[in-house]
């Protein structure tokens, strides 16, 4: 009985067939699995945007703990409108630096469209399209001339940029003390312009951003890997998705929850007369999501499409990565490098936009300071690489950020004359943080073999 | 193998200024054979590729490609006939993975967006084919493999491409024993897929291990084009040292400079 079976159980002896075992399908591998890969790279070096998320945390709750009004909810929504220029201008860095070139002039360049809006806008009474799309115009021709410079005339984009650095402060100087209308500091009135940073969108607006944002990521996913498993490649476990889709749920509602609060700092109702009847009129509610948040974001979505789904991205990271394989691929490597500057450049405009917006004027310094090192610094501290090939437009979001909590939080912080020194300081200590951590991760990756 | 050469270049001649690098120089590649290209430092073998794969033009000569005349002016029309050329500083990014260095500047699409599965799938099959086994993942970054699996890739890419004539620039001049035993492995592969291969080396070993006939560059003339089974170590060495050995080679009146008569 038992013979017979244990006869039955033998397996046939194998070979007959010749067949060809084919490469073994990859085990589809649990969170558990992906989490230790994670973590994996994480130790060789690919950290990502690892440090700045950790940075920004333990920023944050360091001066929430030291100065509880950074953690009000007025707080919460400046952040976001001082961080929008920064954020711009450094997801135009971004392009740049994928190709390992540096761009010393976006801060001015910023500048430069800035006032051109402003003289257009007031001076000469120009609706805020055309003044506005001057500006982006402005942009373009910046990034294209630069651009030309450093691929068609290979100057070095250090020098380009520190040359046109000096030339566009000059440029502001000269915009913003000539042409009709006030010279020196000019006043924006446009509504929109000014709107621009410091508007909010009505509450229910808020909330269908976060449906939109959502549903959208999740149908992105989950279409993504749905076609990889039906092509037998080894795909995303679904409970993964579902976490990152949670994930992004949970931190979207709780933020437009808040910010759709009523953040007005004064509530006390006054008296007044209205025609003979005395009324009690509470001030004007200050609630809702601010205009640069989706404003961001859909600039965020529009260049991770172009540099994760596009022919052009792929090419821009292959040049970056070796600009002669990339030659020898046939990708004409010129205009790439042409076009990143056209790009950045173009973000910078909308960057200065966003600067002359949240202050409401531009003055002879706009775009000045310490503006581009904020965005440079954004960039590398979220954890676009100096050296090229490594980089993405979630970087500058998340890197402008920090950039911005350090900003606000310094100046809460270190009251009185040495304010503005202490900031400075620090900031600078940061980003040379950040290129640091850039630096040994490089090394790292070389070492370990991980890229 | 008596058919035509796939590639064939007769009388070539190359001067970078006073320089004449190659003269009178007739080269050949057959589908299915491995042909190596030795010669000394400076005999010119650099140049002769790099004029078979377009970066240099001919100063005179005829390339005959499939029994017709070619114009080759740059490297695009090389690729265009068929002939790659797998460069010694490998032309890879590192920061991109084997799916993306193997189709970069050939990307399939879907409309605007890159079509990654289907590429993902053909990279794969393509090492399959070859028998590569030596890579745990096609989306790998190029970074974090080894000397053996980049010089792979760049060839599995000659493959996928459907490449009729592969130029192997020094393939294992970096590698360790067993890594330079893979590539080799894959050269064999190639050319038994029926892929005319050319393996220019400074290694003796290599080209006699895996080479089917073996051509001699000495000082910009060939000196002899021979198959691999007629020549010993030391007679590879005395041709690529001096031009010639016993009746073969450069020096006597009635050698023809192609060697051909001595096959």
């Amino acid at each position: 009985m038992t013979e017979t079976k244990l006869e039955e159980q033998i397996p046939p002896e194998g070979g007959q067939n010749g067949e060809v075992i084919a490469a073994a399908v990859p085990v589809e591998g649990g969170i558990a699995e992906h989490a230790r890969t994670y973590l994996q790279r994480v130790r060789g070096g690919d950290m990502g945007s690892l440090p700045a998320i950790i940075g920004l945390v333990a920023l944050s709750i360091f001066f929430w703990a030291v100065h509880p009004s950074f953690g009000s909810l007025g707080n919460f929504a400046n952040l976001m409108q001082q961080a929008a220029s920064s954020i711009f201008i450094a997801m135009g860095l971004v392009f740049v630096l994928l190709l390992g070139e540096i761009d010393l002039a976006a801060g001015t360049a910023a500048g430069v469209c800035a006032v051109v809006m402003a003289r257009l806008s007031v001076g000469y009474g120009w609706p805020w399209p055309a003044s506005i799309g001057a500006a982006m115009v402005t942009g373009l021709v910046i990034g294209l001339a630069t651009g030309w410079l450093c691929a068609k005339i290979r100057i070095p984009s250090f020098v380009v940029t520190l040359a046109l650095f000096l030339a566009f402060q000059g440029v502001v100087l000269y915009v913003v003390n000539n042409g009709a209308g006030t010279h020196g500091n000019i006043s924006i009135s446009d509504n929109f312009i000014n709107g621009l940073d410091n508007g909010q969108m009505a509450n229910w607006a808020g909330w269908l951003l976060v449906v939109i944002l959502v549903v959208g990521y999740a149908a992105v996913k989950l279409s993504a890997t749905r076609a990889r498993a039906k092509a037998g490649l080894l795909a995303e476990p679904y409970s993964l998705v579902a976490i990152k889709v949670l994930v992004l749920a949970g931190v979207s509602v709780l933020a437009v929850y808040l910010l759709n609060q009523n953040r007005a700092t004064n509530r006390t109702p006054t008296v007044v007369n209205q025609g003979g009847k005395l009324v009690k009129v509470t001030p004007p509610a200050l609630d809702g999501v601010p205009w640069v948040v989706p404003l961001i974001l859909a600039f965020f979505v529009i260049t991770t499409f172009l540099l994760t789904r596009t022919r052009y991205g792929r090419h821009v990271y292959a040049v970056g990565g070796n600009a002669e394989a990339a030659r020898r691929a046939g990708i004409n490597v010129d205009r790439i490098r042409i076009s990143v500057f056209v790009i950045n450049s173009f973000l910078a405009a909308i960057g200065g936009i966003l600067l002359a917006s949240q202050v409401r004027s531009v003055d002879q310094n706009e775009g000045g300071g310490n503006v581009l090192l904020l965005a440079v610094g954004a960039a590398v501290i979220g954890g676009t690489s100096l050296f090229g090939g490594k980089g993405r437009t979630f970087d500058a979001i998340i890197g402008g950020l920090v950039v911005a909590v350090i900003a606000n939080g310094m100046a809460d912080l270190v009251q009185g004359n040495n304010g503005p020194a202490v900031q400075y300081i620090v900031t600078g200590a940061v980003l040379m943080l950040a290129a640091a951590i850039d630096a040994l991760a490089r090394r790292r990756a070389g070492s370990s073999g991980l890229g | 193998m008596g058919d035509e050469p796939i590639l064939h270049l007769q009388g070539v001649n190359k001067s970078f200024g006073p320089v004449h690098v190659l003269r009178d120089v007739d080269f050949e590649a057959r589908a299915g054979e491995v042909t190596a290209l030795v010669g000394d430092n400076g005999a010119g073998k650099s140049t002769l590729v790099k004029c078979i794969g377009g970066t240099y033009t001919l100063d005179s000569g005829v390339y005959h490609y499939q029994g017709k005349p070619a114009h080759v002016r740059s490297p695009r029309d090389a690729s265009a006939l068929g002939i790659e050329i797998v460069y010694q500083d490998l032309a890879l990014a590192d920061n991109l993975d084997i799916v993306q260095n193997m189709f970069l500047g050939r990307e399939r699409m879907t409309g605007l967006t890159l079509d990654e599965i289907s590429m993902e799938k053909a990279a794969q099959s393509t090492l399959e084919a070859l028998s590569v086994r030596t890579v745990a993942s096609v989306r790998q970054r190029v970074a974090s493999l080894s000397g053996g699996q980049r010089q792979t890739v760049a060839i599995a890419k000659s493959v996928l491409w459907q490449s009729k004539v592969v130029l192997l620039d020094e393939p294992t001049a970096a590698l360790g024993v067993a890594q330079t035993a893979q590539v080799l492995d894959l050269v064999r592969r190639l050319a038994d897929q029926g892929v005319a291969v050319v393996l220019i080396s400074h290694n003796m070993l290599d080209v006699l291990q895996v080479a089917d006939r073996i051509a001699v560059l000495y000082l910009g003339q060939m000196a002899a084009i021979v198959d691999r089974s007629s020549v010993d170590q030391q007679q590879l060495v005395e041709l690529i040292t001096t031009g010639s050995s016993g009746d073969r080679g450069l020096g006597r009146p009635a050698a023809q400079p192609t060697g051909s008569a001595n096959r």
